[in-house]
Order: structure tokens, then sequence, then C-alpha cells
């Protein structure tokens, strides 16, 4: 038999269907079976896993200061999480969240060393410089996808590298952001443009409520707003959506401007919370993991917070692992990469998860993809 | 004033983006075979990068950089299979898995350098393949400088692109294969077997990804550096798609990126007035500039990236 949805009405490309596909009780099963084919690997190479993941653990959540470092790396996990997510769930690839971070973290940089503006009015500018800069560069690979219907994935790829080279010429030697001294890095910010140490003897700052407060604002947005649910309807059916009269190009491009500006900000409150200045490579692949966090985190704001902790926790704790266990802190890259295995084995887990999802009823009705009813219903 | 361009040698420099080229040659011509059988494979990065450590592992213990090579087209073989059967059986998202190969290919490489070698991020240096010397063709002038003094390598990617080539269109297993990536449900009506037929296309990507990562550590350099691929996988996918799904077209987009890559190198030697990250950023330029151009044209395989039920 063929499958008919495919044969007859193939869906437009790059409209991807993900918001049902992971469930809640898929990641608890993808994480554990990852942690377990993680001790098998640790097993082969003669380490006691109990130790490793011990020594991770400890890493992780042992002491005020490492719970604060989970905190801290988790983070731009959320901000980077959510901006992958709201691209999916419009249909798009956001792999330029790194370029996006790097931008952000950049113009917040320039913004909090040379514009002495006043405390409180200084930290807001700068953050907002470096959201709008991730929005705008987001927005392109938005605009040449709607407009010259270029893959988001290659184009949002190739703006990474472009935004590290304009990011590596400004801090070069002779770069027209290059501070005094030896090292490529910008100059200090002024402690007005600083975000507030909230936990003293460690780096936490305010940031990690600012994440929060964002992914409260785009939960809201997504779900409650008129401007969200079209984001979604596009992402679940570009074609349904143009017959309710949505406008797949223009919203194409809005998913990707607020994916992007999502980018930007967590490159701002990193430089701004944290590094206090700029310099290369100052994120660690943070745009990276976000397609890991918002993949584990179902799509869903509360999944992503729920993730990024999981990785931040993972990266974190790594350091830990790497002194007790001796064991090398990318470690944590093999479990984060068998965790999206395992959990991406949807198709074939998910007739068995549903029954059981059913039963438990733990998918509430407005995250759900709305349905072709619920189309007709709302279009107008 | 004219110091620098008086060091810029051309020949040099269209050798050394012939060197350049060929890694994003390797994984172009992956990410072709990849797509045409319909499975997207955005995993190229990460299948190079364990190529080119394995290769690097193989090159030490057995002190035969050939072995590496070998070693690292099995390793190739086994992501690619895991590629397959996660996209092909599973029916899991494409370009999910591939991030997830792209992740472990940062990961995996670094956890074995330190059981290895008790060392971070780099590799101690290992036999690497020598260049060959063509014997009448590098005694040509300007030819030979260029194309006479190369690694094996380089000449087998460059022999893979017509090899490909013919592959692909002139033979019944590239029309069997191109045809599960456009219509696998009438392919399967005429016999064809979509699964065989995804998982040669896959698995050959995998090898080819492979030689690629293999010649970047055992050839182009002597030892594993993390992180060395530098984004070529990714390259290579966009050359694919400016090459048209044609290993022919790809050649071209490969060898801009190379002279671009070369020319940023031999600038920044020869303190040539221009920043050398605009060098470094212009392919990427040049890519999207030519994809705005192109489009229409540049269709992919209508299959790709939708997973296959069997009938």
């Amino acid at each position: 038999m063929v499958d008919s949805s495919e044969g007859t009405t193939p869906k437009k490309r790059g409209s991807r269907d993900l918001t049902g596909i992971i469930s809640p009780l898929q990641f608890v099963v993808g994480v554990s079976l990852a942690l377990i084919a993680g001790a098998i690997i640790l097993l082969i190479f003669r380490e006691d896993p109990i130790k490793v993941y011990d020594a991770l653990l400890q890493g992780a959540l042992g002491s005020k200061r490492t719970f604060a470092e989970t905190l801290l790396s988790s983070t731009p996990l959320i901000f980077g999480g959510l901006a992958v997510a709201v691209g999916f769930r419009c249909g798009l690839f956001n792999m330029g969240v790194e370029g996006q971070i790097v931008l952000g973290g950049l113009v917040a940089a320039y913004i909090g060393y040379a514009w002495p503006l006043p405390p409180g009015i200084h930290l807001l500018v700068a953050l907002l410089g470096g959201t709008i800069i991730g929005a705008f560069w987001g927005a392109i690979p938005g605009y040449l996808k709607a407009f010259h219907r270029i893959h988001e994935v290659i184009t949002t790829i190739m703006l990474n590298y472009i935004a590290f080279a304009i990011a590596s010429y400004m801090v070069a030697v002779g770069g027209p952001m290059k501070a005094e001294g030896q090292l490529p890095t910008s100059p200090k910010i002024l402690e007005s443009a600083m975000l507030q140490r909230i936990l003293p003897g460690t780096r936490l700052s305010s940031g990690i409520f600012i994440a929060l407060f964002v992914t409260v604002l785009i939960y809201f947005f997504l779900f409650q707003t008129r401007l969200g649910y079209k984001l979604r309807v596009v992402g679940f059916n570009a074609e349904a959506a143009e017959f309710a009269g949505i406008s797949s190009k223009f919203m194409t491009i809005f998913a990707m401007f607020i994916s992007g500006g999502l980018g930007g900000i967590a490159g701002a409150v990193e430089v701004l919370g944290v590094h206090y200045r700029f310099y290369e490579n100052f994120s660690p692949g943070y745009g990276w993991d976000a397609i890991a966090v918002a993949l584990l985190g179902l799509l869903h704001p509360v999944g992503v917070v729920a993730a990024a902790l999981l990785l931040g926790a993972l990266r974190s704790g790594s350091v830990a692992m790497q002194a007790l266990a001796n064991i090398s802190k990318d470690m944590v890259y093999i479990l984060t990469a068998l965790i999206i295995f395992f959990t991406a084995m949807n198709q074939t887990m998910r007739p068995f998860l549903e029954r059981r999802l059913s039963r438990l009823n733990l998918r509430s009705s407005s995250e759900a993809a709305p349905s072709q009813d619920e189309l007709q219903e709302q279009a107008r | 004033m004219q110091n620098w361009l008086q060091a810029l040698n051309l020949t040099l420099l269209l050798a050394a983006a012939l060197r350049s080229a060929t890694p994003i040659l390797y994984a172009a011509l992956g990410g072709i075979f990849s797509e045409r059988s319909g499975v997207l494979n955005i995993g190229l990065e990460g299948m190079m990068l364990i190529s080119a450590f394995t290769a690097v592992v193989g090159s030490y213990f057995t002190g035969n950089p050939w072995i590496g090579v070998l070693a690292g087209v099995a390793s190739g073989l086994l992501t690619g299979f895991i590629h397959a059967f996660m996209c092909i059986n599973l029916r899991a998202d494409q370009a999910i898995v591939g991030t997830g190969i792209n992740i472990i290919g940062v990961g995996l490489p670094n956890f074995l350098l330190l059981k290895i070698w008790g060392q971070q991020g780099i590799t101690p240096i290992v036999e690497r393949i020598p260049e060959w010397r063509i014997p009448i063709l590098a005694d040509l002038p300007v030819i030979g400088p260029i194309l006479g003094q190369q690694s094996p390598l380089v000449y087998l990617a460059l022999i893979l692109v017509p090899a490909s080539w013919f592959l692909l269109f002139r033979t019944p297993f590239g029309l069997r294969l191109r045809s599960v990536g456009e219509q696998p449900h009438a392919a399967e009506t005429v016999g064809i077997s979509v699964y065989a037929m995804r998982y040669s296309g896959v698995l050959l990507s995998g090898v080819l990804a492979a030689l690629g990562g293999a010649f970047l550590s055992v050839s182009y350099l002597a030892q594993f550096v993390t992180v060395m691929t530098a984004g070529r996988g990714f390259i290579g996918l966009a050359a694919m798609i400016f090459g048209r799904w044609n290993p022919v077209g790809a050649l071209f987009a490969c060898l801009l990126f190379g002279f671009a890559d070369a020319l940023q190198a031999a600038a920044q030697a020869a303190s040539v007035p221009i920043a050398p990250q605009f060098l470094l950023a212009l392919p990427y330029v040049l890519t999207i500039v030519a994809l705005v151009g192109a489009m229409g044209r540049a269709t992919p395989p209508a299959y790709v990236a939708k997973p296959y039920e069997k009938a």
C-alpha cells in the first residue's frame, strides 16, 4: 500500500511536522537509553561508568559553585534552544544560531564599552542591540527562503562563517574593536552595562532570569497570540496556511527574525553577564548544542528549559569529570549525540509510546499541532 | 608597493587551490550520492572528522598511512550505516540524525585521543602519504607545478568526478539510485528496492566523506587536530547544491572554494593589505550570491529528506 499522504499531496519542501513527534516520555526513555549506551562505551574502554557518572553529577550539582556554573551554561542554551524551536515550529531549521550568538555578543560589547549611557538604560540598550542584530542576521535566510527558495540550512551555515569572519576582524590586530594589549579582545564593558551577579562567590548573573522571562514571552507568543498561531500553522502545513489566507512568505521571514533575535540575545547576555568583553570563540558552541536542546525540549518552551538545564549540567559537570575520572570532557558530546539518536528513533517508537501517552494524557491541547478542522475554523 | 603582488605566485596558488578543494570535493561527491538517493546528509562534517581521526590511529599503529586511509574508509562505512539505518529503517528525521553525527564527530575523537595518547586536542605526528610525481605531466610548463606533484588522494578525487558522473548518469545503477530519490513509489513498482538503493547512496556517501577526512589528516597534514575539518563538510554540501547535484558542477564549485581559500592563505603570507577575514568570508558570500542567481534551476531531488515507507 502506497503512503497516500506522501503520494498525492506532497508537502512543501521544508515544512516539517516535528511538533508532535517527540513526546515527554520519549525524552525520558531517550535520555535513559543514552546513559546506558554511554555506560557500555565506557565499559568497553575499561572505565567505571558509575564513577564517571558520579563525577559528572558532582561536577554539575555538587556545590554552590558548580550549581551556579550549571545555571550559567544553561542560560545561553535556553535562548538558543528557543531560537531553534521557534524556527522548527515554522518548519525552518535554523542552523545559524552560533553566528547569531557571536554577532549579538559583538554588538552588545560594542554598546557596552563605547556608549556611556545612564545605568539601567545602558544595559537595556546593549541587550536590545545584540537582539536586533541577531534578528536581522536571522531574517536574511528567512528572506532568501521566502523569495529565492534557497534552503535555510545552507544559508544559515554560510552566514555563520561570515559572522565569524566579521567578529574575528573586529578584534584582530588593527581591527576597529581591538582593545590595547596583546589579546584579540574588545575593551571591557562599562559597569553600567553589566548584568548583576546574583550569587556571591560565583559567576551566576541575572541572565538566567532574563532567559526564564523570555521563555514565558515565547510561550505566550506561540500559544496565545494570533501571530504565533499563524507561525505554527505555516510550520504544520504551508499549503494549507496559504489556503487559509496566511502569507507563508511573511511568516517565514518573521519566524527567522524572532529566532535570530533569540540567538542574538543569547550572545548579548553571555557577554554582558559573564565575560564583560567580546573575544572570538566566547561561545563554546552553544549554537550547535541549541539544536539538541530544542529537539529534546519537544520544541516547547518548558521542554527547552528542561533540556537546557540537562545539557548545561552535562557541560558544567564535564570539567569535574575530566579532572576526577580522567575522561575527556568531550565525552558529554557523545552522550548528547546518543540522546539525540535515541529520541530521534521516534517513528518506530511512536505507535508504542502514543498508546501510553493517550492514557497518561500528557499532551495539553494548546501545544498540539492545529488540526485541519481547527485551521478551517480559524481561517477568515 | 607591488611587492605583495609579485609574492603571489599563480602556479603555486593554483596547486594550493587544488589541495584545498580536495576534501570539499570528497564531501560534495558524498552529498550527491546520498541526496540523489533521497537521503539528506548534513552529517558529512562528523563523518569526515571521525575518519580523519581513525586514519591517524591506523597510520600510527601500523606505520602505513594507506592502512590509515583504509581504516578511515571503514569508519565511513560505519557512520554511513548508522545514518542509513536511522534514516531509512527507523525513518528518523534526517536532519536530526545528521546533527547527531556531527556532534559525535566532535566528541568521539577527543574522547579516544585522551584514551590512546593521554593528551588533548592533537595527536602525535604520524606517517603521511607523500605526493606523487607524475613523470611527463610534472615536466610540463605551467601545468606541471599545478598538477604534476600532488597527493594520490588529490588525483583520486579528480578521477572520481567523471567516474561518479558516469555511474550516476550512464549506468543502470545510477538510474535506479536517482529514481528512488525522485519517485520512490514508481521505482518500487518496477521492482527497484528503495531501501537497497538508499543504503548504497548513504554508504557511498560515508566512504567518500571518509576519504576527504583521511586526506586531511594523513596526507594534507600528518596528524589529527580537534575539529580539523573546520566546516569543510558543510561547504561540501554547499558545493553540491551550487553544482546542482552533479559531480562536474560540484567540481567547479569546489575549485572556486579552494581558490578562495588558497588566495586567502597566500595573501596573508604575502601581507596583502586586505584583512584576511574578508578573504575567508568570500567563498560563503559568493555561495549565497550564486544561489540567489542560480535559483529555479537548482532543484533538489524530489524525495530528499522524506522517509520512505515500504509498500
